[in-house]
């Protein structure tokens, strides 16, 4: 199970400065622009090996940090 | 036709109960944009904006068309911010353009306030206005159509936005022909990538007027995730897309039509930047009858002067032209003073009714760029030197083929490396900066020379003076950047770096 900590470092390493909390808006606040997530997508599945499809992307899954940790152990665990 | 206005009046006219400008949670119907229009034109009326400019500081959603209009029923002239811009940024554009009002909305009432530009107007309070016929009579009464109807500031190589002035003729000329050539009708549905301080968006907007067709302001989130964008466009029953390349292809690299029902597209369209022939295939296969076309054109032609309406397959590898001259609009190919002569590359120049007034403010940057056509000795007429090199292939159609310049296309928009680099030589430190595109990976990188490290400082001044699409993605600093026999910056020297950034 991964936590929400390294979700963060990986975001960190896309978006320096930022800290969210594991609840924060991240989409809907513009925090996250199309092009960030999509350097999350790739980081996220290099990290965490996991395959990060077109299905998943969906707001509900990258709206907050606690959502992206669910969703990479949800992809995991598949 | 001498005035925008006239393409509302009509749609309101014809259809006022069909929706004309939606976004996520509201749509307006052509009877409310009208009475909208009326209101917000009638306060900004008491503020005496005829012939002047007014700022637009909305968020993004239907009520900004309602805004802009409403500038034009003042008899004045809009310039749209970028809300999400750096106030510095921001405020060099309010000097050049010295607007007579802000019109802001509630949810940036405040930020506009400390801008301390000029008088901020609350756009819910003029919205809310009772409406004063006889005054906007007598105010359209008195309208010509080489009034200026918006000024939209693009990025300026000395650092300075340049603001093109372009005039209600310019925009009355350009939509009808974009109307006519792709068959605009009251059918169409527009899905609205661009954002409205992009010229892209004068297509999407004046056609949709000038059509009375239906425009859905597309959330901008949505393109994060190209699933449920395709499926917004199937529940908002969008049928054409005018989008940059950029946008098209987050859909194509995630394949993203295999995996949903195909929205009811009929027409798409895209300009801003050369578009990837893959990306255009992938489209294409999913959509074999539908209308794709591949357009051209600066700012300083109000959008588009060339257009290339794809009619045979391409390889993947074979780039597209820019085609053909759109109607009542001319180009011309020059070399050193003459027409290049078949095959050969010249500097592309746009004449006709495209062609914007100049730039607003800036007397010597419109003098080096809007010039008398050279062909054409014996009497004054203007041509705009795009800056782009193209020439006529024996398919007798236009071919891009680059910049004469260093400018750059990232995302679509249109960056002035020297506006990059005098951001980064402003901070204390930075004795030197060069910035590149890395092609390659689509993105932006800074060369910087100063005594210690100062990425961080660095990023976080260039956060404060830029706006997003123009900030760096990698900075890199060097002890001395690489001169040429002439002393100047060598580019070509760094470009050989770029491939070895990670």
């Amino acid at each position: 199970m991964h936590t929400n900590e390294e979700i963060l470092k990986v975001l960190a390493e896309i978006k320096p400065g930022l800290h969210p909390a594991a609840d924060d808006e991240l989409i809907k606040t513009g925090l996250l622009d199309s092009v960030e997530v999509m350097q999350l997508v790739m980081a996220l599945g290099e990290e965490f090996d996991v395959e990060i499809t077109p299905a998943d992307l969906r707001e509900e899954n990258f709206h907050t940090i606690a959502a992206l940790c669910a969703m990479v152990n949800r992809l995991e665990e598949e | 036709m001498r005035n925008l206005l006239e393409l509302l009046d009509a749609a309101a006219g014809r259809r006022p109960d069909a929706p004309a400008f939606c976004d996520e949670t509201c749509s307006l119907t052509w009877a409310r944009v009208k009475a909208g229009v009326d209101a917000v034109g009638t306060a900004l009326a008491a503020h005496r904006v005829q012939h002047r400019p007014v700022a637009l500081y909305l968020d993004r959603s239907a009520a900004c068309p309602v805004a802009m209009l409403g500038v034009l029923a003042a008899g004045g002239f809009y310039t749209v911010l970028d809300t999400s811009q750096p106030a510095e940024r921001i405020g060099r554009i309010l000097q050049r353009l010295q607007p007579a009002v802000i019109l802001a909305d509630k949810a940036n009432l405040d930020a506009a306030r400390a801008l301390n530009a000029a008088p901020v107007l609350e756009y819910e309070q003029a919205a809310a206005t009772a409406p004063d016929p006889a005054l906007l009579a007598a105010l359209r009464a008195q309208a010509i159509d080489t009034d200026l109807a918006y000024v939209l500031f693009t990025s300026g190589s000395t650092g300075e936005p340049k603001g093109v002035a372009i005039t209600h003729r310019n925009v009355l000329a350009y939509s009808e022909w974009a109307v006519r050539t792709f068959g605009f009708t009251q059918d169409t549905v527009f899905g609205g990538q661009t954002p409205f301080y992009f010229s892209m968006s004068v297509t999407d907007l004046f056609s949709t007027l000038r059509a009375a067709a239906r425009l859905e302001i597309l959330p901008r989130r949505l393109f994060s995730f190209p699933v449920p964008l395709l499926e917004y466009l199937t529940a908002r029953g969008v049928n054409t897309l005018y989008w940059v390349p950029t946008a098209l292809g987050i859909v194509s690299s995630w394949k993203a039509l295999d995996y949903t029902a195909l929205p009811p597209l009929t027409t798409i369209l895209f300009a801003g930047e050369v578009m990837p022939t893959p990306c255009m295939n992938y489209w294409r296969q999913h959509y074999p009858r539908a209308t794709f076309a591949n357009l051209y054109g600066p700012t300083e032609t109000t959008d588009i002067c060339a257009f290339y309406r794809v009619d045979r397959p391409f390889a993947d590898n074979e780039p597209l032209p820019i085609g053909r001259p759109c109607e009542n609009c001319g180009i011309l190919l020059l070399k050193d003073g003459r027409a290049a002569a078949p095959g050969e590359e010249g500097e592309l120049c746009a004449r006709g009714s495209f062609v914007a007034a100049g730039y607003y403010a800036m007397p010597d940057k419109t003098a080096e760029r809007f010039v008398q056509n050279p062909l054409q000795p014996n009497y004054p007429e203007t041509i705009y030197r795009t800056g782009d090199l193209a020439r006529l292939g024996p398919d007798g159609l236009l071919h891009y083929c680059g910049r004469m310049d260093s400018q750059i296309k990232h995302l679509g928009y249109r960056i002035e490396p020297g506006e990059v680099e005098t951001a980064a030589q402003s901070l204390p430190g930075v004795e030197a900066a060069v910035c590149l595109y890395d092609a390659d990976r689509a993105r932006l990188v800074l060369f910087y020379q100063s005594r210690r490290k100062l990425d961080e400082p660095l990023r976080q001044h260039l956060a404060e003076a830029l706006p997003a699409y123009m900030r760096p993605a990698v900075l890199c600093r060097l002890r001395s950047i690489p001169t040429n026999a002439n002393g100047k910056l060598d580019r070509t020297a760094l470009k050989a770096q770029l491939a070895q950034l990670k």
